[in-house]
């Protein structure tokens, strides 16, 4: 298995411009400007394999679109860097990034926004090839964009529409249409069924694993879904405040979750054949990542957490196929079960 | 006779390309102590139902026909004093955003005591002491300070453990949660469903809860209502709808779940989408959808069938239960609509 992506050590912070007078502080006799930043990604490492669908779970707020849109060279990593089959590619200029662009395409969660009112669905699909394969003939790209919305399940008479004139769970096959038609061969979708009812969900999650099959596509796929991860992907990435805890095979981890985020998140997911909610309680709350923790950043809300895990920042390490960054794990104070 | 009965009840909307029913055949009924989940897709119906069981449906919505019992009194005959004792006292409502509930300009005290001195007339000092009890009763952690915090300054999960404590600040026989957790993390929804069925079980609240979420509606509830297209389409124990849904729309939803799929394969996908009110086909709703459609789905709207523990309004149960080897008990309900 080649791998295909590669993030290394990927941090992001976004600085917080409050008010001038609430950034001054007077410190020691001096006049200072307090600079703060929120830490939405603190030195992650994932690689992706070619032809895998991998899959970023976790809560509101834990860093995933800053992962995915800093893949996509939607926003400039504040340290670390994003590898394309081996080329580094966070830091080139717009140029360099071009052909890139063509091969990675994103999909977003929001259909209504992420297509143009103005544009019918022919023209919506259109503008990429221009822009990406502007040596194509007329009656090809014609064929071309008949042939990716037969693929998608529009029917291509539809083509003179808007988007208005069309179901939540169309416009997103729309926009997935978008995406497929420059041929790329990696995909990052952020939520992309998140918006959508359960019926049209799994019309769109067919059609994402269809166009894998038929297309040997790569998936980053970003969800706070659980129960889709589970059916979708090959491969899981657990995060928590801009932090990675867990990464593993899909089957390993929802039989056996070994970080104790991991492990209290799965208990959560509502399940047809539970009697009533059961799920580990964690402690405290979801600490603001202004301010990060010291040391493994769930140590607050953990029930295994000890004074090494408040002061030392446990490291993604490789136990047989599953990456875990946790001292518990590794000092083996967790009773698997 | 139960708490709250609602009869048949349909609620249209007056827009300017004319009337659209958005409610139809509504009935059903709930006593103190009973937990019944609401479920369907956007656009369905549910937030309007529970607006309309509160008589709280707002123009260009109104109700245009059926009975809302509460206690014995039908809610449309209530004098606005009477209707405002019913809904503050007696039945209290959860919104899915907590912003519909919180002033963010208040502190939670502050509002927590406003509330209670529109209802009942008690000293701020007796009022700040309920409010601290029912801060407890929903587990907040420092339950005094949070009385002098502004919204703002709490997460999405203590926001809706604030609201539920306000719905809890009169003692209502009732609660309606519509979507009380859509906005929140699965962590954070699991402690709130916990919340919502201890006090339920604890105190014989009367539960309602609006979901689009079966996994959820399977935790909670004891009975369960389906909805399509503004009209009931299933309603019956939760766990039969669960194992054993009759329906063909309930068992393309369930089937239609990740949870039921096998990973990695297609999962089992509805064709289509559920039409807009005002493009509602004749006959059956889900008729243009439906693997089993005959030519009666396509004339007549299905009144509802008895099949097993579960009423069920489908043209075609009786032969989809033959079909699955079981002899069903028929009896047609009152019930008859005919398409307008
Ligand atoms: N442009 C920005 N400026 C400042 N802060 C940002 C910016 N983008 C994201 N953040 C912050 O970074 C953190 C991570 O955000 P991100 O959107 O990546 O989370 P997420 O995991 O995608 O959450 P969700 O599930 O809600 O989409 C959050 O605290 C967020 O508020
Ligand atoms: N003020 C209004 N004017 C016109 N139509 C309305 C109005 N309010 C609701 N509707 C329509 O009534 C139908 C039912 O809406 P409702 O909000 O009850 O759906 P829901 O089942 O709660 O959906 P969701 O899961 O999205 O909350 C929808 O078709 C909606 O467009
Ligand atoms: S490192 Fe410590 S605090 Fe962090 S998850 Fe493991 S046991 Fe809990
Ligand atoms: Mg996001
Ligand atoms: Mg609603």
């Amino acid at each position: 298995m080649s791998t295909l992506v590669e993030i290394r050590n990927l941090h992001k912070r976004f600085p917080i411009h409050g008010d001038l007078l609430d950034r001054i502080r007077l410190k020691g006799g001096r006049l200072e400007l307090r600079e703060e930043n929120v830490h939405a990604i603190n030195g992650v490492d994932l690689t992706v394999n070619k032809g895998e669908a991998l899959c970023i779970v976790g809560e509101s707020g834990c860093g995933k679109s800053t992962v995915a849109r800093t893949v996509m060279g939607l926003i400039e990593p504040s340290e670390g860097s994003v590898h394309y089959q081996g080329q580094r590619i966070d830091n080139l200029s717009p140029r360099e990034m071009m052909s890139y662009r063509r091969r990675m395409q994103m999909i977003f969660q929001n259909p209504y926004a992420s297509l143009n009112p103005r544009m019918s669905i022919t023209e919506t699909l259109e503008e990429p090839i221009r822009f990406h394969q502007s040596d194509l003939g007329k009656a090809e790209m014609k064929d071309k964009v008949a042939e990716v919305m037969q693929a998608v399940g529009v029917d291509p008479s539809w083509g003179k529409r808007f988007p208005h004139e069309f179901s939540g769970g169309q416009r997103q096959r729309i926009s997935i249409a978008r995406a497929l038609i420059v041929d790329p061969e990696f995909i990052v979708a952020d939520e992309p069924i998140s918006a959508l009812d359960v019926s049209i969900q799994a019309q769109v999650l067919n059609l994402m694993m269809d166009a894998q099959e038929q297309r040997g596509l790569t998936y980053l796929f970003i969800t706070h879904d659980l129960s889709v991860v589970e059916h979708f992907g090959a491969r899981v990435a657990v995060m928590y405040l801009g932090r990675i805890c867990e990464v593993a095979p899909t089957r390993t981890l929802f039989a056996q979750p070994r970080h104790p985020y991991s492990q209290a998140l799965l208990s959560a997911i509502p399940r047809l054949e539970d009697e009533r909610p059961r799920f580990i309680r964690l402690q405290g709350e979801v600490p603001t990542p202004v301010n990060l923790p010291s040391g493994c950043v769930f140590h607050g809300r953990c029930p295994h957490a000890n004074d090494r895990c408040r002061n030392e920042i446990p490291a993604l390490r490789q136990v047989d196929d599953v990456q875990i960054s946790c001292h518990a794990v590794e000092e083996n104070r967790i009773a698997s079960g | 006779m139960a708490l709250l009965e609602i009869h048949d009840l349909e609620v249209k909307f007056a827009l300017r390309s004319g009337p659209v029913t958005a409610l139809r055949d509504i009935s059903f009924s709930l006593d103190r102590g009973q937990r019944l989940g609401i479920v369907g897709e956007s656009g369905a119906g549910k937030s309007v139902a529970a607006f309309s069981i509160l008589n709280l449906i707002s123009r260009p919505g109104y109700i245009s026909k059926g009975k809302i019992l509460f206690d014995g009194n039908d809610l449309a005959q209530l004098n606005p004093s009477q209707l405002r004792n019913v809904r503050g006292n007696r039945i209290s409502m959860i919104f899915q955003d907590p912003m519909m509930t919180l002033n963010p300009v208040l502190t939670v005290g502050a509002q927590m005591v406003e509330s209670l001195q529109a209802h009942t007339r008690i000293s701020r000092q007796e009022a700040r002491k309920i409010a601290l009890e029912k801060l407890r009763l929903v587990h907040i952690p420092s339950p005094e300070k949070r009385l002098d915090q502004y919204p703002h300054e709490l997460s999405g999960g203590m926001k809706q453990r604030i609201i539920i404590a306000i719905a809890l600040l009169l003692n209502p026989d009732i609660i309606i949660a519509d979507e009380p957790t859509t906005a929140l993390d699965v962590t954070i929804q699991a402690e709130i469903m916990d919340l919502l069925l201890e006090l339920c079980e604890d105190r014989n609240l009367g539960l309602i809860l609006i979901t689009h979420d079966l996994g959820v509606v399977s935790q909670v509830t004891e009975r369960t209502i389906v909805m399509y297209a503004g009209r009931i389409i299933e309603m019956g124990p939760t766990k039969e709808i669960i194992n054993d849904a009759q329906h063909p729309y309930t068992q393309g939803l369930i089937n239609a779940l990740p949870q039921q799929g096998i990973p990695g394969r297609r999962l089992n996908q509805i064709p289509g989408s559920m039409p807009p009110l005002q493009q509602l086909p004749n006959g059956c709703a889900f008729h243009p959808r439906c693997a089993y459609a005959k030519a009666a789905c396509k004339e007549q709207i299905p009144a509802f069938t008895q099949s097993g523990g579960c009423q069920v309004a489908c043209h075609m149960v009786a032969e989809l239960v033959n079909q699955a080897g079981k002899s069903p008990a028929l009896e047609n309900s009152p019930s008859t609509g005919q398409d307008s």
